[in-house]
């Protein structure tokens, strides 16, 4: 095959431009604010069940198909900006966490609750776990044919189809240039999702943190059996952790479909993965572990994208993943949940 | 619980299930039983009976495909089953056995078809032992996500690097040689023909014995069916051994069977190098009789796939992984018109199967027997708990 | 008793299975299939194949071809004293590990005499070694890897370009027509878009400033974003599919790339309306793609309009090449070749106008004429740009 020799993947990537080091730094934070929030629900269920919730990542699908379905009932268009495109994007917050909260409750009823009443071994509760986030993405990505039966085909059209494609989320909020340094620039959409998403893990953080309930689960993760005995009712705290993880993952969803602008049936799979990669690497069950894990796989990322080519970023994080399970395998800031630290 | 009176289903003492009845056969009775079996399989593509057989995929590629996800599921079976290992990323040595075989058969080399294989299957024990040393220390879950991670990342650098080829791949992959007597095949076998339940002998379409040409799947087959029962004679083998004793142990308390004096890293190695071993030879298989493979075919989702064969059928048990293949591999070919729904069926099946019958569809046989040790010891005791067990 | 009627279920079956084999092995031997009369022009039961995917994440293609198989079936059946062909389905779910299995199910039936497909490349590598071992025709519609046609194959077609006579195009489009000097060439490491760059990169020469790879099903390009600022090209040509073409469109333009400054040339597996749902309407402007096909309106007869009757949709990518390929092997029933060996012999001689060009094809199965043409995104719709002059 006639072809230029493509690059190596380790050739030296010339001497990087400041504002290229600015920009790579910049979205990887904002990408990786986004890991770390949905990263939550992954750490919260570990933090509280000691299982990895896999059906997590079709929370998060389902939380930004609310968003786009939102956007389209609403008739919004692209860019129309004024208040109104504030009002919509807050009805479509609202559309995702809701969906996204339904979703990881069904989940927690019927993927865990049995198996936590028999006190099966946690490799069960995986396979369920499996189990339900296979169920819930192909039934995304069969909506159509379920539209059809269901004699809904013509009222559905535009939400259903075509059903294994994109679907595009309309931004009505304009996308502006806030700041332009010798290249290095900084876009409104960026920065309100990334204050957006450190807003929300810090309201979850105090909420854990101060209030009741949020006692309840810190208390739940330390130590379930005294937890008990003094009158926590776990069923409803495990109901809480679920219903937190997904109200934070349907808030992430949002902010990646501003960031990205589409989303997919099986979109879900690979930024769960990267989520999940974000808790462990920050110590899972530690919500600011989270947001730190989240944000150190975006900028590495990004780096990596930048030194070995972007077809290697995704080795990139799974190889800092195993790095870290390997040497640290509590993660950057250990794991607790319940310790005074989270 | 419930409470439901244990009294009238427990069995009473005389009472012998179907599998005590078959211990208690005499040998050659068994010997013969089993030979029946293995013929009913050898025959089976070529018998292509009416209900089974794949209206919409050639019958005998179909069943080399589920002989290939068999010897998976036994690969698998071992380090899940046996040595309670969650490996997510069990397609990494899949890839690895089809890649060695491509790589060093059509690509950068050209060696002969048998040496290929034993090639492919070294270098896989290799890989799960290099993979395997570091990780099996660290915690269960933990190790799952690790696999995941690993088979990711084997896949991504098969399709990045420019000496695997990349996404074409590789194509003119050796087939296993024939064994012919002067260019003639050894022998013939004819298919049958089917006409609603009247079958007729279609001498004009044959099956050559060991003569692996491009258009007929069924000497795979058999090949792959062979490599199976001399699989499961080794399996057999290792669970009765120290080996199996050993991992049943680790994977029941590893804190006690630590303290008891097994190794047990050494043995969780072990398992792991053994999965490596056959899942490496699976896809050697599958290289030699795709001709070409490239990196989409090993995802994540095949792992996933291998996961739900060993699970559905029942973890432990090498005849409930076999199931397990069946079901993952020959239902969806068989009812090609649902192939949409699939991964759907898939879900649901893994759901209910953990929530309700977590020993899968064949319990391993430690499973029953704890079962039926629980019923008695509630018996005993006149109470339900043990029925729980 | 229970388990009595356990053991009696099976030994019941078994001796019903043994009656039913016993009763009847003894006697023919003849095949029941039609296609041995040799006599009559028209055999009954004769089919063609269409060979992708239809269902899982690649169905969309797929859909397109089949439907523009399908209708070129109805409208040929539907003919005074047409011999009547069924069209039957192989779908691979573009899997090559599906392929085997369905090749040698297609190759098995004697009643199909030829293939429309398979779709892809990388199927395309294992089924097509299968059906020319049987001698059984293959058009395929789409699969465009330069290499396909290099294998010998002697059942191999192709009723489009491929990449080797798009990449030069791609090249002399975007330094010539656009005059653009600093080309930044992205792929998506597929088979099809990683093998287009290469082409492209080779012919651009000097002009281009640096590559890049990215994954399909990759969502996040901002590296790739910053290090194209970074490098200050005027132009992006990326190979690959619509998916993710789209989403790096929208990611220039949303980090402030406008087409102006640089300006976004991709391929024929990204000219379908999902670029433009992919990239927004706004950020989709301007996009250039190759495409080694006639726009529609080139086309004679009524295709776009009884492809919108049928389907209810605008015939899409590929739809056009599917009715081509279909159109071939009907016209060669129709002719009387109605064994596989005479179809074979009427393709290689074919020569007659379609839909998306002058239809005949040289000795490796290549199409002899080849037209490359751009494409433009104009308020959200891909329209024709001119026909882009062979270098």
């Amino acid at each position: 095959m006639p072809g230029t020799s493509p690059p190596s993947p380790l050739e030296p990537n010339r001497v990087v431009p400041l504002s290229t080091f600015l920009n790579l730094t910049f979205t990887g934070l904002v990408v990786g604010a986004i890991y770390g929030l949905f990263a939550l629900g992954y750490t919260l269920v570990y933090g509280v069940l000691r299982l990895i919730n896999f059906a997590h990542s079709e929370v998060f699908m389902w939380g930004s198909f609310a968003a786009v379905w939102m956007m389209t009932l609403l008739n919004a268009r692209a860019g129309s900006g004024g208040p109104a495109a504030v009002l919509y994007l807050l009805l479509a917050l609202l559309a995702a966490m809701a969906v996204s909260g339904a979703v990881a409750l069904l989940v927690e009823r019927v993927a865990y609750r049995r198996l936590r009443e028999k006190k099966s071994p946690p490799l069960v509760a995986l396979i369920s776990a499996i189990g339900a986030s296979f169920m819930l993405s192909e039934i995304m990505g069969l909506r159509d044919r379920i539209a059809g039966w269901l004699n809904l085909d013509g009222v559905l059209g535009d939400y259903v189809r075509p059903a294994r494609e994109n679907t595009q989320f309309v931004n009505p909020l304009p996308n502006a240039t806030l700041l332009d340094v010798g290249g290095f620039q900084v876009r409104s959409t960026q920065l309100i999702v990334l204050v957006a998403a450190l807003a929300m893990m810090i309201a979850l953080e105090q909420f854990v943190r101060r209030s009741r309930l949020g006692r309840g689960v810190r208390a739940v993760s330390q130590d379930a059996e005294a937890a008990a005995l003094m009158g926590v009712d776990q069923k409803r705290v495990v109901q809480l952790t679920f219903l937190l993880g997904g109200l934070m993952a349907g808030a992430a969803a949002l902010l990646y479909l501003m960031h990205i602008g589409v989303t997919r049936y099986n979109v879900g799979f690979i930024l769960g993965i990267k989520a999940f990669t974000a808790a462990v690497l920050g110590g899972i069950g530690n919500i600011r572990g989270a947001l730190l894990g989240g944000l150190v796989l975006g900028l590495a990322e990004n780096y990596g994208s930048q030194l070995f080519g972007s077809a290697w970023k995704d080795v990139v994080s799974f190889l800092l993943l195993v790095v870290v399970l390997l040497f640290r395998p509590t993660g950057l800031l250990g794991e607790s949940l319940g310790k005074a630290r989270a | 619980m419930s409470t439901s009176t244990t009294s009238t289903t427990s069995p009473k003492p005389e009472r012998r299930t179907l599998g005590e009845r078959w211990a208690d056969l005499p040998k050659p009775v068994k010997i013969v039983v089993w030979l029946a079996v293995a013929l009913f399989f050898y025959a089976l593509p070529l018998l292509n009976p009416p209900l089974l057989s794949t209206p919409e995929s050639d019958f005998g590629s179909v069943m080399f495909t589920v002989a290939s996800y068999a010897l998976v599921a036994l690969g698998l079976n071992i380090v899940l089953g046996y040595a309670g290992l969650l490996d997510l990323g069990y397609v990494g040595f899949y890839a690895i056995g089809a890649y060695t075989v491509g790589v060093f058969g059509s690509l950068h080399g050209s060696l002969p078809f048998w040496l290929l294989i034993v090639l492919a299957v070294c270098i896989s024990t290799a890989s799960g032992l290099l993979l395997g040393a570091p990780t099996l220390r660290v915690r269960g879950d933990y190790l799952a996500i690790v696999t995941l991670g690993f088979g990711e990342i084997i896949r991504l650098v098969a399709l990045n690097s420019e000496w695997l080829n990349q996404s074409r791949g590789i194509q003119d992959i050796p087939r296993p040689p024939d064994i012919t007597i002067g260019g003639e095949p050894v022998f013939e076998v004819p298919r049958l023909l089917w006409d609603g339940l009247t079958a007729t002998v279609d001498l004009g379409n044959t099956s050559a014995f060991l003569e692996f040409g491009l258009l007929d799947g069924v000497p795979y087959y058999w090949l792959a069916l062979s490599v199976i029962i001399l699989v499961l004679l080794g399996d057999v083998l290792l669970q009765d051994s120290r080996v199996g004793r050993a991992w049943e142990a680790t994977r029941e308390d590893e804190e006690a069977a630590e303290l008891n004096g097994v190794p047990t890293f050494r043995y969780k190695l072990l398992a792991f190098a053994m999965g490596a071993f056959i899942g490496g030879l699976s896809g050697a298989l599958f290289a030699a009789r795709q001709g070409a493979i490239n990196p989409e075919t090993f995802t994540v989702q095949l792992s996933m796939l291998f996961l739900a064969a060993v699970v559905v059928g029942g973890q432990g048990n090498r005849w409930g992984a076999l199931v397990g293949a069946a079901v993952v591999a020959y239902l969806p070919e068989r009812f090609r018109e649902f192939a949409d729904f699939r991964v759907v069926v898939f879900g649901l099946l893994l759901l209910l199967l953990a929530n309700f019958r977590p020993q899968g569809l064949l319990p391993p046989r430690r499973a029953r027997r704890a079962q039926r040790a629980g019923k008695r010891l509630a018996e005993l005791e006149g109470t339900e708990e043990g029925a729980r067990a | 008793m229970r388990s009595i009627v356990k053991l009696a279920t099976p030994v019941a079956a078994a001796a019903l299975l043994l009656t039913a084999c016993g009763g009847t092995t003894g006697g023919s031997t003849e095949e029941p299939s039609a296609g041995a009369s040799s006599g009559s022009s028209c055999p009954e039961g004769l089919s063609i194949g269409f060979f992708g995917a239809l269902t899982g994440p690649d169905a969309n293609l797929g859909v397109n071809i089949r439907n523009g198989v399908d209708l070129a079936v109805t409208q040929h059946n539907a003919q005074d004293g047409a011999c009547q062909v069924a069209l039957e389905e192989y779908d691979s779910q573009g899997l090559p590990d599906q392929a085997t299995g369905l090749a040698t199910q297609a190759v098995r039936d004697e009643n199909v005499l030829g293939v429309v497909g398979p779709a892809f490349s990388g199927e395309s590598r294992v089924a097509d070694p299968i059906f020319a071992e049987a001698g059984l025709v293959g058009i395929t519609p789409s699969a465009t890897n330069p290499s396909l046609a290099e294998q010998g194959w002697e059942t191999f077609f192709r009723v489009l370009g491929n990449d080797a006579t798009q990449g030069p195009a791609a090249a002399s489009y975007i330094t010539g027509t656009l005059g653009k000097q600093k080309v930044y060439v992205v792929d998506d490491a597929s088979e099809y878009g990683k093998g287009l760059a290469d082409l492209v990169r080779a012919d651009l020469g000097a002009a281009k400033v640096k590559d890049n790879t990215v994954q399909k099903g990759q969502t996040d390009f901002s590296a790739v974003v910053a290090d194209i600022r970074a490098t200050g090209a005027d132009a992006v040509f990326f190979g690959g599919y619509y998916a993710e073409a789209g989403l790096l469109a929208k990611q220039m333009r949303d980090a402030g790339l406008t087409s102006e400054q640089v300006a976004f040339v991709s391929d024929d597996g990204a000219k379908d309306n999902g670029f433009v749902t992919a990239a927004g309407q706004a950020a989709a402007e301007g996009t250039v793609f190759t495409c080694p096909c006639l726009p529609p309106d080139q086309a004679e007869g009524t295709f776009v309009q009884d492809y919108t009757d049928a389907y209810g949709t605008a015939p899409a990518t590929y739809s056009a090449e599917g009715f081509d390929a279909a159109n071939i092997l009907l016209d060669g029933i129709a002719d009387g070749s109605t064994t596989r060996e005479d179809l074979l012999e009427f393709v290689k001689g074919y020569d007659e106008a379609g839909v998306t060009k002058q239809l005949t094809f040289d000795d490796k199965g290549e199409p002899s004429e080849i037209s490359v043409w751009a494409y433009k995104v104009e308020g959200g719709q891909i329209v024709a740009d001119q026909e882009i002059p062979a270098s």
